[in-house]
């Protein structure tokens, strides 16, 4: 049985969480995406794009990170609900797997947008 | 003092970035050059070996020995570049990649027995290339994809040694096995590494 831990549902608490994650909602369609702009961020939506669900070790192993920066990075997803995480275990080894929200979708469809104008503006 | 890049540069940068991102996520990646090349170099030196194609146990043990020496080269080598690019072999990639490879490869295997029972040994290469084609094209859908391109050329020999006299088979067969692998090796070496 996996738990589900992705924050949807959960009560708010802007003071509590990063500037960074409480900027998406008040964003106009120009703005930047800011929390899918830090490469890290935008590593694990790209990977998470093409692949229904990766685990940790998967993700780890592909953007050649650490533990601890993946984790500061995916939770700041997941806060956002970019990302949601299934923590499950196999055995008695614990397994934690990402996958893509319909929000974390739209907002690297949002991203690759703006910055195929950027490109766009500079060749017009 | 070095100017800070311009905006559609560090655009331009975060799209390559994205692009790179997606293809070593969704794609299998750790399809092996040398290990490609030496299975190349054992099917030629099987080609001398086991001489023209009679049918004979001889000729079909050498071939199936060489199978089997390649199919090991072949999984030594992928779990060698797998681990040196840090990639699981477990992950979905590798997976899907492994589903859509080894179905024609079995195929191939029954049709194997299906053709000695029935006195066509001398019709194997033009299977085995046809099939062994088949499998690296299907697997390529999930691969680079030049492994996709090197499969349809596996197919095409196969149909073509299908189509000669069965006296040509050995020479299919040292041109499919032998030289599609060593001319597709070096291509994977020289644009996505050993």
């Amino acid at each position: 049985m996996g738990k589900q831990s992705s924050l949807a549902g959960r009560p708010s608490s802007p003071a509590g969480r990063p500037a960074a994650v409480a900027a998406p909602a008040k964003r106009t369609p120009l703005e930047l995406d800011r929390l899918i702009h830090e490469r890290l961020r935008l590593g694990i939506v790209s990977a998470l794009a093409v692949n229904e669900r990766l685990s940790f070790n998967d993700l780890k192993r592909l953007l050649h990170t650490t533990d601890g920066n993946l984790s500061v990075h995916a939770r700041k997803l997941e806060e956002a609900q970019y990302v949601a995480c299934d923590k499950t275990f196999d055995g008695r080894v614990p397994r934690t797997e990402f996958r893509l929200t319909a929000a974390g979708r739209k907002a690297l469809e949002k991203y690759l947008a703006h910055m195929e104008a950027i490109i766009r503006a500079v060749k017009a | 003092m070095p100017r800070p890049p311009a905006l559609h540069d560090h655009a331009l940068d975060n799209l390559r970035f994205i692009r790179e991102t997606m293809e070593r996520a969704g794609a299998f990646t750790s399809v092996p050059g040398w290990g490609g090349v030496l299975m190349g170099v054992t099917a030629i030196a099987t080609a001398a070996l086991a001489g023209p194609v009679d049918g004979s146990r001889r000729w079909l043990a050498a071939w199936l020995t060489d199978a089997a020496v390649a199919g090991a080269i072949g999984l030594v080598a992928i779990a060698i570049k797998a681990q040196q690019s840090g990639l699981s072999l477990a992950a979905v990639p590798a997976r899907r990649f492994a589903l859509a490879y080894v179905p024609p490869l079995v195929a191939g295997a029954v049709l194997t027995v299906v053709f000695v029972r029935a006195g066509l040994a001398t019709r194997l290469p033009g299977c085995w290339l046809l099939l062994y084609g088949t499998a690296v094209a299907t697997g390529g859908v999930e691969a680079v994809r030049v492994v996709a391109l090197m499969g349809i050329c596996f197919m095409a020999a196969g149909v073509a040694a299908l189509a000669m006299p069965a006296e040509w088979g050995n020479w299919m067969m040292a041109a499919g096995f032998g030289g599609l692998h060593i001319g597709f090796g070096l291509a994977i070496v020289r644009n996505y590494g050993g």
